[in-house]
């Protein structure tokens, strides 16, 4: 019997039959994330019910010396819960109970399975909400969204899921159920446990703060015969001191493509649009619009759509939110970036990828975070035509070098995962990578949360160097003497 | 080679240390002026060659807050890293040395009309001496404090290792965050060398309607209508210089501030008035030697105040309670003459007693006479000794002056 067979006899021990699948036609439900062009079927997935079967299967792991990797949702764009063939893949989306909604303190406690929108629906009859919006968030969860440190079109003013989130409960990769929170004197482990892409442990408890929902909205569609005007136009609203809640803009191929797949009827001749979401008091939004409406034309937009309901915003949003599935009108299959630059280098970066365009007769299509530099760039190709895959592969890659160059990331807010670990020594140096290898160590001495994601190469954390203090465990224990 | 030898030769400038140098009455040796983040690595190196104990100081006005260092032979004067690195105003971000203090980066970024939202209440506080304390001012109740708004992080490990996370993009998830994991850190992790902010442009106008309280219910009312209401105000602060009576004080920021003010006085009631200045009050501490955080949870604000008014009251106590009511993240300051020993009772048992309420009583500076645990309890003790254990694994960086005596 192999090691993963033994763990998983014993699994029944912890979980009834239900929720432990070992049959191999199912267990290929779960060979892959939102990156599903890196696959690989899970040794025994759990549908997890509580925080003590989760410390309770992770203990075994460490007992055996098995990997195990977290999933929520599976809408995750980095591979970052790509299963292991020889691990245990532990599934959160039981887990789905908002177990406290307290509006006084502006809080939610939720389980990790429960998705991002139902925590705002929970709470929006009490003017509240939850601010981090990422595009899949009717269906991601707020653990993967933990994991990820997810941010959203919003994230410009409101920040990420780091910025929200004030306490987690955690099964540590030693099967430990932890408390983290921002009340607690220490280190921030809860920022570091953020965004560590379930390489620290899972998250099974999560309080999130509530935001007040603002007075008033109003969304502007601006376009532009081409995105240099765009980006001037996002330069001065910056600089006029004004910070939306979201600045987006559309490429000609971007647009083409989402008229393709959702008709959004943006504006005909558009080689680019802008997006820009203004919120909070009605004065001061009032305001705001008046200005960036007065940039927009000053910067050469040739018309401009103002939505005030909800309707007409969503009629606005539709296009944007489309263009990642939209793209697959135009082109048979495509590879969805995800870089960030300074926001001022967004012109040359973008001169650059039109360079990777005509270099390698590969198609990019441009939807981006303007506000904050953070690029989507979807690359096309034909994977029936030999050859295109590995030249859009090139391309996307010579992108994220692109992003590096200007002082950018690799990733703005779909992790490294599996997909971009060879990416981040070009990002930092092997001292940075092994200093953060000391939070993991830290957490995961035997590196079995997640491995073979973030970092390029797992290395083994060995005992703590430096000064022994206290007596030998294996001495203490009786399995050895010291002379 | 002697440490003075090594220390001589390793190319920073490093004086032997003065009664001024005393880190909560705890002598170093020696003193070093490192101004390049290389020369703190070069510095650390030796010092990490025989043992020495570090602690990183900036400006020195916190250098008293925590527990006194286990030992301390050579201190990380940043003093000399003091350079604005970059503002770049299009892209809302600054990059600086550690030593540059607030008053001098607001300076900086507020000539193109930007600032750094984080305000410390200390005047002359380093960027450094910011985020290694975490202490933040009134802001951060829309803004979060500066954990929140850093985005890269420059460090020197124990053994001299340099290491950034981040960069100086606002938005960015490549690898692990260990601008968190220093922020308010009390420098028991290794010595922050720079760091990259996000920025926001200056309030266009501001307004503060103030209001006296007279007893700690109406203020927790008052904090919770404001914090729920559309108004979005930027900051909700109190002021209770003696238990019972109080001001609240409230920051409106915005082109419309004048209007938007006028509602938030309406909420107030009658007696609130609104100013184009803060109160003389607004940002600062509520004292400096004796002093203490209060956290907690905002809709547990009056029941707080309360229990620290009952044990003030049994001990003679006059504790001065100044802070965000919004988050509620105060402070509570009393006078130095206060007997140490009551003081030790007074932080135990409003210790215990919030805590079922969600409440944590933290020691900032005790004098000390004063015998109590200075953090207490915290949860994940055990994964920060693990932390600490990779990073400084000697213990020989600030030892002593955070929880779990790390």
């Amino acid at each position: 019997m192999s090691t993963l067979q033994r763990l998983t006899a014993r699994l029944s021990e912890i979980l009834d039959q239900d929720s432990v699948i070992t049959d191999p036609v199912r267990l290929r439900t779960y060979d892959c994330d939102g990156l599903t062009y890196h696959r690989a079927t899970p040794g025994v997935v759990v549908l997890a019910e509580s925080a003590e079967q989760i410390a309770a299967v992770v203990r075994l792991c460490d007992e055996y010396g098995v990997p195990f990797v977290a999933r929520g949702s599976g809408t995750g764009l980095s591979g970052g819960a790509l299963p292991r063939t020889d691990g245990v893949l532990i599934v959160t989306s039981r887990m789905r109970r908002i177990l406290e909604i307290d509006i006084p303190n502006r809080r939610a406690v939720v389980e990790p399975g429960v998705t991002n929108l139902a925590i705002t629906e929970a709470v929006r009859d009490q003017g509240h909400y939850y601010a981090p919006d990422p595009s899949s968030q009717q269906i991601c969860s707020i653990g993967g969204n933990v994991a990820e440190n997810s941010g959203g079109a919003h994230c410009l003013k409101y920040g990420f899921t780091v910025n929200h989130v004030v306490g987690v409960e955690l099964v540590t990769p030693q099967g430990e159920i932890v408390e983290l929170s921002d009340r607690d004197p220490g280190y921030d482990l809860l920022g570091a446990f953020i965004g560590s892409e379930g390489t620290l442990g899972i998250a099974t408890k999560i309080t999130v703060r509530l935001s007040r929902t603002p007075e008033a909205v109003t969304t502007v569609l601006a376009a532009f015969t081409g995105i240099e005007g765009g980006g001037r136009a996002v330069s001065a609203i910056i600089g006029a001191g004004i910070v939306p809640a979201a600045i987006e803009m559309m490429d000609a191929l971007a647009i083409e493509a989402a008229e393709a797949a959702v008709h959004c009827g943006y504006p005909e001749g558009a080689g680019a649009v802008l997006v820009v979401e203004l919120d909070g008091p009605h004065a001061e939004v009032d305001h705001q619009f008046a200005a960036v409406e007065r940039i927009c034309r000053e910067t050469g937009a040739f018309e401009i759509r103002v939505a005030a309901s909800a309707e007409e915003r969503a009629a606005i949003w539709k296009g944007r939110k489309s263009a990642f599935a939209a793209v697959g009108r135009i082109s048979p299959a495509y590879i969805v970036q995800d870089g960030v630059v300074p926001r001022t280098a967004l012109p040359e970066v973008l001169a650059g990828i039109d360079r990777l365009q005509e270099e390698f007769g590969i198609r990019v299509a441009n939807v981006f975070h303007a506000g904050d530099g953070n690029l989507h760039p979807l690359v096309l190709f034909d994977d029936a035509v030999p050859g295109q895959g590995e030249r859009a592969e090139t391309v996307s890659g010579r992108i994220l070098d692109l992003c590096i160059e200007h002082g950018g990331s690799i990733t703005g807010e779909h992790g490294v995962g599996v997909d971009k670990s060879r990416y981040m020594p070009r990002m930092f140096s092997e001292e940075d990578l092994d200093t953060m290898q000391l939070v993991r160590c830290a957490f995961d001495p035997k590196g079995l949360s997640n491995p073979g994601k973030v970092f390029p190469t797992p290395r083994l954390c060995g005992e703590v160097p430096g000064v022994r203090r206290g007596v030998h465990p294996l001495v203490e224990s009786g399995a050895a003497e010291q002379f | 080679m002697s440490a003075d030898a090594d220390l001589a030769a390793c190319g920073t400038t490093v004086r032997p240390a003065g009664d001024g140098d005393a880190v909560a009455g705890v002598l170093p040796r020696w003193v070093a002026l490192p101004e390049t983040t290389e020369d703190v690595s070069a510095v650390l190196r030796v010092a990490a060659a025989h043992d020495l104990a570090v602690v990183p100081t900036g400006a020195g006005t916190m250098l008293d807050w925590g527990p006194p260092p286990g030992r301390c032979d050579l201190l990380v004067d940043t003093c000399c890293l003091n350079e604005v690195l970059e503002h770049a105003a299009g892209d809302l971000v600054t990059r600086v040395q550690a030593g540059v203090t607030l008053g001098a980066l607001g300076e900086t970024l507020a000539s193109q009309g930007q600032r750094l939202v984080a305000e410390p209440p200390l005047a002359g506080s380093t960027v450094g001496g910011m985020l290694a304390t975490g202490v933040a001012g009134p802001l951060r109740f829309r803004y979060g404090t500066s954990r929140d708004l850093l985005i890269g992080i420059t460090v020197v490990l124990a053994d001299g290792t340099i290491a950034k996370s981040g960069g100086k993009v606002v938005k960015n998830v490549a690898g692990y965050d260990l601008g968190k994991l220093f922020t308010g850190s009390y420098g028991t992790l290794g010595v922050i060398t720079e760091a990259a902010f996000r920025l926001h442009p200056l309030a266009a106008d501001s307004r503060w309607v103030t209001a006296p309280l007279p007893e700690a219910e109406r203020g927790q009312e008052l904090a919770a209508t404001l914090a729920a209401s559309v108004l979005e105000p930027a900051a909700i602060e109190l002021d209770r210089p003696v238990p019972g009576g109080g001001m609240l004080a409230v920051l409106v920021e915005g082109v419309a501030a004048a209007e938007r003010a006028k509602a938030v006085q309406d909420l107030m009631g009658v007696d609130a008035e609104i100013g184009e200045e803060p109160p003389s009050w607004w940002g600062r501490l509520p004292g400096e030697d004796l002093l203490l955080s209060l956290r907690g949870l905002p809709a547990a604000l009056a029941a707080t105040l309360r229990v620290v008014d009952a044990h003030a009251a049994r001990l003679a106590l006059t504790p001065h309670v100044r802070g965000s009511a919004g988050t509620d993240d105060l402070h509570v300051a009393l006078p130095t003459s206060s007997d140490p020993d009551r003081v030790a009772g007074f932080v135990s048992a409003v210790r215990d007693e919030i805590r079922p309420l969600g409440g944590r009583l933290t020691g900032v500076a005790l004098p000390p006479g004063v015998a109590v645990d200075f953090w207490g309890e915290t949860g994940a003790l055990g994964l920060m000794r693990r932390v600490k254990d990779r990073f400084d694994p000697d213990h020989r960086m600030s030892p002593g002056r955070f929880v779990g005596g790390l």
